[in-house]
């Protein structure tokens, strides 16, 4: 089994997952370990990292040296192939022209979707991120908790191996020992802003990264991880042993070829492959879920991009883990006389109370930095960052907002790119000749960036639904998006710039730019940060819920979501690790229920 | 999510920076600069004809979503380049003036940054729409300049008589109105030659990078930069 056509599939399936992401890299793997026979349909090219990645290719060799473009909007060596915020023949629409009002969404067409280019960024919810309305009375709590998840945490941070630290403080979790690789070493520049920011109250700590800080212990974590199940164990190290530490030397965000950090492709397909219980069948676009007779899902319904044909292929579960809003598609797109409105939609709720992340940056020139004798700095992204640490402030009602953020740090010599020596002006007085090319040494690497990661609260106006007009180049339905942010979001906007600025200037820095006072000026639009999730949120109740707390849905019981689309609230954490551990959660309940013969 | 931040800076923000930077720096009106007799011609004695307008670039496609990515690329790839021999002489002269020839590495001119200017000003995508006008149209004018000041092109000026016209433009503030969008113009060449020269081999060696190298460890910083950082005595 690996890499299907449209000809060579089975008739029939144990479980078709519908994407190879996070959500359905994590899910195929759990079922086919536990040997489910599986298909994957990906919408998208087939894409593999070890033979596609540029690992070391320099700027000047790319054309407009790197810089991105609407075709690749993070740097032409992005990860990314056949996405980005539009996708040509596959609109998506706003219901509103004004702006504040806009949603962004960026969509990766490729196996593994968007971990192949994701920041790595792999934060545990907190207890308290599970029941935020039992705190404060906004938004919704989950029908879990920290401790129903945090098995499945332990388990995602050793199978796709995470650095970081221990440290205790409040909300922020640990992780058991032995679970987390060693965090690397603080660049200067984060070290430099943790002294100084230290006087303003704000801690910083090793971030936690999906990267290999050093090898898996492949002859410990598979028995930890497949207890009782010696060829999965098997299958697992093999896996592992294929997988290189990070060499310290490129930007993840290319992907890696020697799989020293997560994506799908190179963490969650090859040992799923290798039980032989795994099918992908890539450039299949999922139209709808198809109800057998009895008023079970009994497959999909999909566009094969070759030919342009619709095909159907039919399981006894369908998965829908194709990102949040496009697993939202699916169910909106999947009418029938028993549900007009869309497939699992009896309470209304599907599509309904999205959220993105509040996002907003401050940059800064730091003098200290300026000069620095040449050393590394490349490799594994930031190291270092600041969990929300307001907590006794907010509960004290000092703050004017719900809820917090993190921060995000930028700082290192990385490899020279459009932006290194770009409008230097500022501090030279508009310098050139052999003043400039003193001056552009003098400044490399010592700008810094802190950049916020705040929560959003779940409102009545953020939504999407399927634009009345307007379909994709397949003829199918595309999502219409409303948006609005609260004065929750906007006023912690806000309270970013003024943190961001007084932390450049603890650092004996300048700001750059404004600091916005104006939430509006300081958010960045929905959709921007790429964390958006919610959508078919779990619950404990049929009418106030898409799906139970195990991601399968009330209406229909053989089928199931296992992506960002459940969230019933969204953490300044970032969402991927959390989709993950729900994934694995709810894809260890779909082979229970399988075993016992109940779906 | 965010990806790596070369310089300090994500690559989102850093776009988002440049946009506004662009926008501080006046609009370089062609119209503006073509109507002005004391600057169209070339030298008094030798009236020329009216230069013809900036042409918008024709739509074409960019190089698409799906790319090869390890293949390597260099000007003219994936669209046809601008400049004309006379205005590859003068950017080439303009760019050895920013970044002349040191004891650390050549001069931007040597190490083909005319060659990534155009094209960059010859890309189909809306920013690069923008500046092409604005180097298109300061190429020109520079090169009037020289004629007007000089009697002789820009790219035959000695260093000094260069300087003598790059030192009334060179800072936005400083400039005088009527060369408001002169300065706007060379604000703009010198980002771009920065951005053609230091990421090539020798501008990367100018400053100091050293990553790019596969590392056994992750040392963390020298005590030399702790030093220097203040963070050690």
């Amino acid at each position: 089994m690996a890499i299907v056509t449209a000809e060579t599939l089975r008739d029939s399936y144990d479980v078709i997952v519908v994407g190879s992401g996070a959500a359905g890299g994590q899910t195929a793997y759990t079922l086919t370990m536990e040997g489910a026979k599986v298909l994957m349909l990906e919408a998208g090219r087939n894409y593999d990292p070890v033979r596609e990645t540029p690992m070391f290719q320099e700027n000047f060799r790319a054309p407009l040296r790197g810089t991105g473009t609407p075709d690749k909007p993070f740097g032409f060596h992005d990860a990314t192939v056949g996405g980005g915020w539009k996708i040509a023949g596959e609109p998506y629409t706003s219901a509103s022209a004004e702006s504040g009002r806009q949603f962004t969404w960026y969509r990766a067409r490729m196996l593994g979707g968007r971990t192949n280019h994701w920041a790595r960024n792999a934060l545990r919810n907190g207890p308290y991120d599970f029941k935020p309305y039992s705190r404060d009375g906004l938004g919704f709590d989950w029908p879990i908790s920290y401790e129903d998840v945090a098995p499945y945490y332990d388990k995602v941070e050793m199978l796709i191996g995470v650095y970081g630290s221990n440290e205790g403080l409040e909300n922020t979790p640990d992780s058991p020992d032995g679970v987390l690789l060693p965090a690397p070493k603080a660049r200067v520049g984060e070290l430099l802003a943790k002294q100084r920011v230290a006087r303003l109250g704000v801690p910083v700590i090793p971030l936690h990264r999906a990267v290999l800080s050093q090898r898996q212990d492949f002859q410990r974590i598979p028995a930890r991880l497949h207890p009782n199940n010696p060829r999965a164990q098997r299958i697992l190290a093999d896996s592992m042993q294929g997988r290189a530490a990070c060499f310290w030397a490129t930007p993840c965000g290319r992907g890696c070829a020697i799989r020293a950090n997560y994506q799908s492709t190179t963490v969650h397909l090859p040992p799923a492959l290798a039980t032989g219980n795994l099918d992908i069948l890539t450039d299949a676009l999922v139209r709808e879920v198809t109800l057998g007779s009895d008023g079970r899902a009994d497959g999909v319904a999909y566009v094969d991009r070759h030919s342009g044909t619709e095909r159907r292929v039919r399981a006894r579960v369908v998965v829908l883990a194709a990102s949040a809003c496009e697993s939202v598609r699916i169910l909106l797109n999947s009418r029938s006389p028993s549900f007009p409105n869309g497939l699992a939609n009896s309470s209304g709720l599907v599509g309904r109370y999205i959220m993105d992340t509040v996002g907003s940056s401050v940059g800064g020139q730091i003098p200290l930095l300026e000069a620095m004798p040449p050393h590394n700095e490349e490799g594994a992204g930031d190291h270092v960052y600041s969990p929300w640490w307001l907590y006794r402030e907010q509960k004290a009602g000092k703050l004017n907002f719900p809820r917090g953020y993190h921060i995000e740090f930028a700082s290192g010599k990385y490899m020279p790119n459009q932006y290194t020596a770009w409008a230097l002006e500022r501090y030279t007085g508009g310098s050139y000749g052999r003043r400039f090319k003193e001056d552009a040494r003098r400044y490399y690497g010592s700008f810094i960036q802190f950049t916020g990661r705040g929560e959003m609260i779940p409102n009545e106006n953020s939504f999407c639904d399927l634009d009345p007009a307007v379909k994709d180049k397949w003829g199918i339905p595309v999502l219409r998006f409303h948006w609005q942010w609260s004065e929750h979001e906007l006023r912690q906007a806000a309270h970013m710039q003024q943190t961001f600025a007084a932390m450049i200037q603890s650092m004996g820095g300048s700001v750059i730019g404004a600091v916005h006072e104006d939430g509006r000026r300081a958010i960045a639009p929905g959709g921007y940060i790429i964390h958006e999730v919610g959508g078919a949120r779990m619950g404990g109740d049929p009418k106030r819920s898409v799906t139970n707390s195990w991601g399968q849905t009330w209406d229909v019981k053989n089928l199931f979501v296992t992506d960002g689309a459940l969230f019933c609230s969204n953490a300044d954490k970032n969402p991927t690790l959390t989709i993950m551990a729900l994934a694995w959660r709810c894809s260890d309940y779909l082979l229970e229920e399988l075993r016992k013969g109940n779906l | 999510m965010n990806t790596t931040k070369p310089g300090g800076i994500s690559r989102r923000d850093a776009v988002k920076w440049m946009l506004t930077a662009a926008a501080t720096v006046p609009w370089l009106q062609p119209s503006a600069l073509a109507a002005d007799p004391s600057r169209a011609g070339t030298s008094p004695a030798e009236p020329q004809p009216a230069a013809p307008p900036i042409e918008p670039l024709p739509s074409r496609d960019g190089y698409g979503t799906d790319p090869d990515l390890t293949k390597t690329y260099g000007p003219g790839d994936f669209w046809p380049l601008t400049f004309t021999p006379e205005q590859r002489r003068t950017a080439a002269a303009l760019c050895a003036l920013i970044i002349p020839a040191d004891e650390h590495s050549p001069s931007a001119a040597e190490v083909g940054v005319p060659d990534f200017i155009d094209e960059w000003i010859s890309a189909p995508y809306p920013e690069h729409g923008y500046n092409r006008v604005t180097i298109l149209t300061g190429l020109r004018w520079i090169d009037a300049e020289a004629r007007r000041r000089f009697s002789r092109p820009f790219a035959d000026l000695s260093e000094s008589q260069g300087r003598a016209i790059c030192d009334d433009i060179c800072w936005v503030p400083k400039a005088t109105e009527q060369n408001l969008e002169a300065a706007g113009f060379f604000a703009m060449f010198r980002n771009l030659t920065a951005a053609g020269f230091y990421t090539t081999p020798e501008g990367m060696k100018d400053l100091g990078y050293v990553g790019n190298t596969p590392q056994a460890s992750f040392d963390g910083p020298p005590e030399a930069a702790l030093r220097k950082a203040g963070l050690i005595a």
